[in-house]
């Protein structure tokens, strides 16, 4: 560790594929483990009475029939990938390595609007294409319809000897890729000078250090800097806005299309509202500053204002509220809201004191989802904010850029830490909302 | 407190299929009527759009003098405000609210007091004998009890019109006994104009002033039990009615008062019929006897089906079946040679071209 590792490990293209990998790999895992969920054991069990054996089993009959939701995953995390800036901006830009969406960021802080625009629509495009590509490829004839309106049986199969060997490899895999890494970020952080790891190295200057022109630009440990309080303060401000609204709009939006279902009107809804998901987020940062910069009819000019990143930041997410507002409407029988007509009740008194008490775990996971990636949310983001709108992770972005790695470091633990905490809390208050309700799985 | 219902050319469509289909229908002051048929006829719907849940494509629905709904005027009353009630098949009971909130979520509405909403709900619980249950969650409690806050909750308004859309489809055979009694009471003691969906013909016949037979959104019969099941106008009703079923057998009118079956010939009251005929014979108007009788068909038990009360004989004849009920467990073999009578008094007699009954 006394050495420095070679640079085509630590910058450029090979750190940035290892990290978008390990990033986006719970995401590829939700996708997959939902089909796996859904397959009829039955099906595998069939298998088992016609004697074939275990291995022949998961490659003939398993997963030929994941293997929809295995396409769709690679697809759909090629798409996210393209619209990532996070990484590739920290990873890239020391070695000018370049990828559209830090191409973006860099016409716009250059002022060449018209190249950032233009940009902005390749992504676009290339989202649609990949998108189109899913539906053609994974289609009707190979999307399977794995769950019935029968009785369904889910039988967990014994792995044996294996189930060991597995489960420890699992563990051992978490560790690596979160255990370790936040071991290191906070190993990190206690380092006087970056890459020095003698003990006499260690000190606490990056989190409660006074002001000092010899570290960090001149700015005090992370604890006692006020910037620090007001990015935290403004990024869970933005979190909560945006979690609020986006949980809320998911409930009203899945009401109006569960309600209208079989109609036209409502199939559209359901299929605009999908339309965030295909845009990349920097991309969608890109439209958004078109549209505000400038006076819009009666809306004044948003560009730099909180509330432009509440806005951007709800739009981008309908997607998912609108799927787990639709998921938690379905689980309302019709009568329900029916016996409340027939009482007499209104609109909005059958909203308030039926539906919405009914679907207030469905609101509750979409609340926590959504706080969840808002907090983290970066590529959205990153062109829109303002000195005086800064968030904990543009925070950071700004640290790493001007070369300031522990402090940028320290930031992004209290980012985590918060986001941990929230989630234990709502978690506490909402026993039964996860995060796979809120993606509507 | 009753009042009526008057139903003028009603008809519903869902895109091309069409579930109601011109339906005139009266109801008068507290009676009990049921909308019976098989599923898809129609029944439900009628009654949603009584209740205000579906809007018609045509027609008119009057509630006592009140227009609440014309298609032609584009008049639509809100549910809330025609002051009926209605029971769903699941009951629909709110999941989230303990059993007096159920009950007094309706009075909360109407804006009622604290005290009389209490007094309400004690009233309403006694009713079905559910006393004590306040506290409940629906889940707490089982599918009979479920039906009953149901109900509690609906009389807690006192509507002028119950609803009630197969209200024990969801509970098992013996339950289902007690609760027709309940009901029957509970319509005895209010006198509300009742309109009761249901598919099972008992429930029907044992619970009914009227019956209203329904097939594919077209009103088939509105009769009283005893007509409907001793006269049904066409031959969908006497098929659908009866358990077990009617005997329907072709024939054709020969001469004066007499039906050639094939095997054998019938002798008939009516003498306005003419030509190819269907004749309904129910099971229990037929007399069954192990002996040589004057006057009777001689068949061979195909099979006998004893269940208690009753007995159900399969009886053939070449390629006539018939279909006989008898009292008690019966003493008959299988393949035993047996003599059935029939009374022409029971018989009817239906036009085989349209299926309507041929008057007598």
């Amino acid at each position: 560790m006394g050495q420095a590792p070679p640079n085509w490990l630590s910058y450029g293209p090979v750190p940035i594929i290892i990290c978008s990998a390990l990033h986006y790999y719970t995401f590829f895992f939700l996708f997959v483990s939902a089909a796996l969920m859904s397959i009829d054991s039955n099906l595998e069990e069939a298998g088992d009475l016609m004697g074939a054996s275990r291995g022949r089993i998961l490659r003939k009959i398993t997963f030929p029939l994941v293997i929809p939701a295995i396409l769709s995953g690679v697809i759909m995390t090629f798409s996210k990938v393209m619209g990532t800036f996070g990484g590739p901006n920290i990873l890239g830009l020391p070695v000018r390595y370049y990828v559209v969406a830090t191409m973006i960021r860099g016409s716009m802080a250059a002022q060449e609007k018209g190249d950032a625009f233009v940009l902005a629509i390749v992504l676009i495009l290339f989202a649609i294409t990949t998108i189109s590509l899913n539906q053609r490829l994974v289609g009707t004839r190979r999307s399977y319809e794995t769950i019935g309106g029968r009785g369904f049986v889910a039988r967990l199969n014994k792995l044996g000897k294996m189930k060991r060997v597995l489960f420890i490899a699992v563990i051992i895999f978490q560790i690596l890729v979160i255990a370790v890494p936040i071991g290191l970020l906070l190993y990190n952080t206690l380092m006087l000078i970056d890459g020095n790891y003698s003990l006499n190295n260690l000190t606490l200057q990056h989190w409660i250090g006074p002001r000092n022109t010899v570290y960090n630009h001149g700015e005090p440990g992370v604890l006692r800097n006020p910037i620090i309080y007001s990015a935290a303060w403004n990024s869970i401000k933005l979190a909560l806005w945006t979690a609020f609204c986006t949980a809320l709009l998911g409930i009203v939006l899945g009401y109006a299309i569960v309600k209208g279902r079989g109609t036209r009107l409502s199939k559209l809804v359901e299929q605009l509202a999908f339309i965030p998901y295909i845009i990349p987020g920097i991309a969608f940062g890109a439209v958004y500053i078109a549209m505000f910069a400038r006076k819009l009819g009666p809306i004044p000019p948003l560009y730099g204002t909180f509330a432009l990143l509440v806005i951007v930041s709800v739009t981008k997410h309908i997607p998912f509220s609108s799927r787990s507002g639709v998921s938690a409407m379905m689980q309302v029988g019709r009568e329900l809201e029916e016996a409340g007509i027939v009482a007499g009740a209104n609109v909005w008194q059958r909203f308030r004191r039926i539906i919405f008490p009914l679907t207030s775990s469905g609101f509750m996971s979409g609340f926590l989802m959504t706080f969840i990636t808002t907090m983290r949310e970066l590529s959205l983001i990153i062109l829109l904010v303002t000195p005086t709108t800064q968030l904990l992770a543009s925070q950071t972005m700004q640290y790493t850029e001007n070369g300031d790695g522990q402090e940028a470091n320290a930031v992004i633990l209290i980012l985590i830490a918060i986001v941990v905490l929230g989630n234990f809390i709502i978690g506490r208050f909402s026993r039964g909302s996860s995060l796979q309700k809120g993606l509507g799985m | 407190m009753s009042t009526t219902i008057t139903i003028n050319n009603l008809t519903k469509r869902f895109g091309k299929v069409v579930a109601l289909d011109n339906v005139n229908l009266s109801i008068e002051p507290g009676t009990f009527v049921t909308l019976l048929g098989p599923s898809g006829c129609g029944k439900t719907t009628l009654l949603r759009c009584v209740a205000g849940l579906e809007d018609p494509d045509g027609g008119e629905i009057y509630i006592g003098d009140q227009l609440v709904f014309s298609y032609d005027k584009g008049i639509t009353l809100p549910s809330g405000k025609r002051d009926l009630g209605l029971v769903f098949q699941n009951y629909a009971l709110w999941p989230h609210m303990k059993v007096d909130k159920n009950i007094t979520f309706a009075l909360e509405i109407q804006k009622l007091g604290k005290e009389e909403m209490g007094k309400r709900v004690k009233e309403s619980l006694a009713e079905v004998k559910m006393e004590g249950y306040e506290d409940r969650y629906p889940r707490e409690m089982s599918g009979g009890q479920q039906q009953r806050i149901a109900l509690a909750r609906m009389l807690a308004y006192r509507p002028k019109v119950f609803l009630m859309d197969e209200p024990l489809s969801n509970l098992d055979a013996r339950l289902r006994m007690d609760m027709r009694a309940e009901l029957k009471r509970l319509h005895h003691i209010s006198g509300a104009t009742t309109i009761y969906v249901t598919h099972d013909q008992v429930e029907a016949l044992t619970m009914s002033t009227k019956i209203a037979v329904m097939k594919e959104g077209v009103l088939q019969q509105l009769d009283t039990p005893d007509i409907v099941y001793h006269y049904p106008a066409n031959l969908f009703v006497a098929d659908f009615i009866g358990n077990p079923k009617v005997n329907l057998l072709d024939g054709v009118v020969n001469g004066k008062n007499v039906v050639n079956i094939g095997p054998f010939k019938l002798a008939i009251d009516n003498i306005n019929a003419t030509g190819k005929v269907v004749v309904s014979i129910r099971p229990e108007d037929i007399t069954i006897s192990t002996q040589p009788v004057p006057g009777a068909v001689e068949f061979s038990a195909y099979s006998v089906l004893p269940s208690g009360a009753d007995s159900t004989i399969i009886a053939r004849l070449g390629e006539v079946e018939l279909t006989i009920r008898e009292m008690g467990i019966s003493k008959i073999k299988m393949d035993q040679k047996i003599w059935l009578t029939f009374d022409p008094q029971t018989l009817n007699l239906y036009d085989k071209e349209s299926g309507n009954l041929i008057a007598s």
